[in-house]
């Protein structure tokens, strides 16, 4: 439990809360000790948790990956590399099983999607308090361990891949074929603005569903998780029962992160594949 | 829930890290795998192809095997009918030799009759001689004489 004497909402607010650097309203900049602080830093602000933690988890992945690549040999694999390609295999086949042309980013995208989410999400395992406290000893007020807790973050990826989405809409097809698509489909021509209206929803809803998806699973996880904790405040009884739950639903969350970073890749490889493809 | 540049930050690590991804990290495990695979088949076509080898080598070998008894079998009847033969030249020989030895024995054999004839004649006339002069010296005694030549053709 945090050091501080406080009420749950406190203590829940306390853990969703990002550590957010920027300017504060009164000109000087600083780190934000509030939810209401950070948000009124507006726009140019940033959650240093946030980068601190994708990008060192995504830096970890390349470099365990990289390892293996360099030393990548037609021969006997070792563990690590045996490991590695194994998931890479993996990717592979969902990639070609999903999308139909021959494009050589598609695979490194997928691959680059699956295991960063998966190591973001991965990090909602560790006890929710353990590497606050140990930031809170340090003197860093807030600290969100789980990125993709952070819509930020989930939009960050999503809005990356719906700009990939655009890109090779209008590159595959032109853009007049792009217009088309969305203009002259369900309905006939002389409904376009009908068309136009519902395929525009389609095109939108794909980057907010992909990132919301994510952001709403881990969010509703990290919550339980905050929840299930806060029993440990309520006597020996209830927080051995809380350490059941933590376990429990730890054991499920297993499946939830890996689901929802296969969910990711796997929507982000099908909207390419509608983007590369002509409609009929 | 507020958005800020952390969005930003977010995208730029994202396309370095696909960029990385797509640059140092897909390709050579790619190579590899497909490498793999292909020596993967190279090494069950060899497998095939020694598996193929070993079954030829197995045949030649039964018929080389069935050849070389064919050939002991062969080579076995006619040592046999080689000593069959022998065995019946050696008799020839041997009667051949039992013929000139009987030959040679019975030859000897009447030599010796001869012989024995020959002293025999010889001590006959000895005796007839002897006795003769017997006789000449007791004439008067027939029966004696009678005797005598009795005796002498006993002798004989």
């Amino acid at each position: 439990m945090a050091a501080a004497p406080e009420t749950s909402a406190e203590y829940i607010k306390h853990h969703l809360t990002n550590l957010t650097f920027g300017q504060h309203p009164d000109g000087h900049w600083g780190f934000a000790h509030s939810m209401q602080e950070a948000a009124e830093m507006g726009f140019w602000a940033i959650n240093v948790d946030s980068m601190l933690f994708s990008v060192g988890l995504g830096v970890l992945f390349l470099w365990g990956f990289r390892k293996a690549a360099k030393t990548a040999t037609a021969g006997v694999p070792g563990g690590w590399q045996n490991f590695v390609e194994w998931v890479v295999e993996f990717i592979d086949q969902s990639v070609r099983g999903s999308f139909s042309g021959k494009n050589p980013l598609v695979g490194p995208l997928a691959l680059t999607i699956f295991i960063w989410i998966f190591l973001m999400n991965l990090m909602d395992l560790i006890p929710v308090d353990w590497l606050p406290a140990v930031a809170g000893l340090a003197g860093v007020g807030h600290l969100k361990v789980v990125s993709s807790t952070d819509p930020n973050v989930t939009f960050g990826l999503s809005l990356s891949v719906f700009v990939l989405v655009l890109y090779y809409s209008i590159k595959m097809k032109g853009v007049g074929g792009f217009l088309g698509e969305l203009a002259f489909q369900p309905f006939p021509k002389f409904l376009a603005p009908v068309n136009l209206v519902l395929e525009g929803v389609t095109l939108i809803a794909k980057p907010v569903s992909l990132s919301l998806r994510l952001f709403g699973n881990m969010y509703a996880g990290e919550m339980i998780f905050i929840l299930i904790a806060l029993m440990y405040g309520g006597g020996l009884a209830l927080g051995a029962f809380g350490g059941l739950l933590q376990l429990g639903w730890a054991i499920f969350h297993i499946l939830i992160i890996t689901l929802q970073a296969f969910i990711f890749m796997t929507l982000t490889i099908v909207y390419l594949d509608m983007a590369c493809q002509e409609h009929h | 829930m507020n958005f800020n540049a952390t969005l930003i930050g977010q995208s730029l690590a994202f396309i370095v890290f696909v960029w990385f991804c797509m640059k140092f990290v897909w390709p050579p495990i790619m190579t590899a795998l497909a490498h793999r695979k292909e020596r993967i088949a190279e090494g069950l076509a060899a497998a095939d192809r020694g598996k193929h080898e070993q079954e030829l080598a197995q045949k030649k070998a039964t018929q080389k095997l069935h050849e070389a008894k064919q050939q002991a079998a062969e080579i076995i009847s006619r040592a046999e009918k080689r000593a069959a033969e022998i065995i019946e030249e050696a008799k020839g020989e041997a009667h051949e030799e039992a013929d000139r030895i009987k030959v040679a024995a019975k030859a000897e054999l009447d030599q010796e009759i001869n012989r024995a004839k020959e002293a025999l004649r010889g001590q006959v006339v000895e005796i007839a001689t002897a006795g003769a002069g017997r006789i000449l010296k007791r004439e008067l005694d027939k029966t004696a004489n009678d005797e005598l030549i009795k005796d002498l053709v006993a002798q004989i």
